[in-house]
């Protein structure tokens, strides 16, 4: 399936404040404002993706997450042949001195994970959605996919929720 | 018409303990982070043994001395945050916050954010007392560190931790080796030249009652004992643990610099 770029909403973001609310926050450019967001994958509220292309689901963490995350150094993942839940954590990756949980927006059963990882857990920065994908999961029931969001409304989520805080 | 609510901030348990093994309460916070759906704050004043805590991804080979951590049997824990390594013992004050985050309007569940409101907690605590900033996620008095930061955020909750160092003996910096990744402002500094002593700028009671005041304009707190938490825990699987001689051996046999006979197992 062709990937087309979503960006956040123009209009909207032009509205939010990107400025920051204390002189303890790094300042923002507008462009941090607008976080990708692919068209063909399913999206979770806790901000992780999924890529469902026949029995494997392909499983990360969203641009918008390892903006607002900061430099990952270090990921946490499950041993192959573990059991996730959809909304339950299957992991976790460090950033700013913080351990952050990694939900599966899925259920199913390992089949593979990113051990690159290891080695350059910074990829999530760098390839969010490419060379940045944490686990690949065989799903035991695919239509839990069917209750995650498009691209159109993980945007709009998104947005909403950057500018409720 | 409609009936009057009761909006009141919300509840905060507020544990304050003395001498807790900082083991113990690590394990305390990761179950209550876990399992608990109500907001903590815990105060610990000392804890009861010198011991090491490495952060989630501490590598025992590349941030401790080894051979002398073994010699003097200083228990090594890894605690379920991330960050960096601290030796903790009576003269350190650990001060956690376990949150909900829909209790802390306006703070998005991430590090920075986390972060930075807990500053501004303690921002009311130092204030007219000594320079207090958060500096590249360290608390500190000037340019020197005295107090270092962890946090783990899952779905809905959050915990930031701090140990404060109310005071040190200098002989235990010896047992860290000085970190390959550190903030800018340290300058390669050595241990000694980058963190001071809290006790050198206001008295302990201070601190308690500022911190716990601090909170209180946030949180309706309500004192609760350890006993009665402890009571109504059930079994919990923690991933923070205390390294093992075997684990701590094989961390030093696999240090490029090791030589096999300088040490005795």
């Amino acid at each position: 399936m062709a990937m087309r770029v979503w960006a956040s909403s123009t209009a909207n973001a032009l509205r939010i404040s990107c400025a920051p609310k204390s002189s303890l926050y790094p300042s923002f450019s507008l462009s941090k404002c607008f976080s990708t967001v692919l068209d063909g994958l399913k999206y979770s509220t806790s901000h992780e993706w999924v890529k469902h292309e026949g029995s494997v689901a392909t499983v990360g963490i969203t641009a918008h997450a390892q903006e607002h995350l900061g430099e990952v150094v270090f990921v946490e993942l499950p041993e192959n042949g573990a059991s996730v839940s959809k909304g339950r954590s299957f992991g976790a990756v460090e950033s700013v001195k913080a351990t952050s949980d990694v939900n599966s927006p899925i259920s199913g059963e390992v089949v593979e994970i990113n051990s690159a990882l290891t080695e350059k857990p910074g990829t999530i920065n760098s390839s969010p959605y490419e060379e940045g994908w944490m686990i690949k999961v065989k799903p035991s029931n695919p239509a839990e996919l069917d209750s995650l969001l498009g691209p159109k409304e993980y945007t709009k989520f998104c947005v909403e929720e950057d500018a409720a805080h | 018409m409609s009936q009057g609510r009761n909006i009141g901030p919300p509840l905060m348990n507020l544990l304050n303990l003395r001498g807790l093994p900082i083991l113990q309460q690590l394990h305390l916070e990761e179950q209550l982070l876990r399992t608990s759906s109500e907001n903590w704050c815990i105060l610990n004043d000392g804890t009861n043994a010198p011991t090491v805590v490495m952060g989630i991804a501490g590598k025992p080979s590349e941030l401790l001395e080894l051979e002398v951590v073994m010699e003097d049997q200083i228990p090594v824990v890894r605690r379920f945050t991330g960050g960096g390594t601290v030796i903790v013992d009576s003269g350190t004050i650990f001060a956690t916050f376990i949150c909900n985050k829909d209790d802390v309007h306006g703070v998005q569940p991430y590090p920075r954010p986390i972060m930075h409101w807990t500053s501004l907690l303690y921002m009311q605590v130092f204030q007219g007392t000594a320079d207090f900033h958060l500096r590249e996620n360290d608390y500190v008095f000037g340019n020197h560190k005295f107090g270092g930061n962890a946090q783990s955020i899952t779905k809905n909750r959050w915990v930031h931790h701090t140990s404060f160092l109310w005071d040190y003996e200098v002989k235990n910096m010896a047992y860290l080796k000085l970190p390959t990744r550190a903030p800018e402002y340290r300058s390669a500094r050595g241990h000694t030249d980058f963190i001071c002593r809290m006790k050198d700028y206001l008295p302990k009671s201070e601190f308690f009652e500022k911190t716990i005041a601090s909170v209180g304009s946030h949180f309706s707190l309500r004192p609760i004992k350890l006993e009665a938490v402890e009571a109504s825990m059930t079994a919990f699987t923690h991933s923070t643990k205390l390294l093992s001689k075997q684990e701590l051996a094989e961390a030093l046999g696999s240090h490029p610099d090791y030589k096999a006979d300088r040490v005795q197992l």
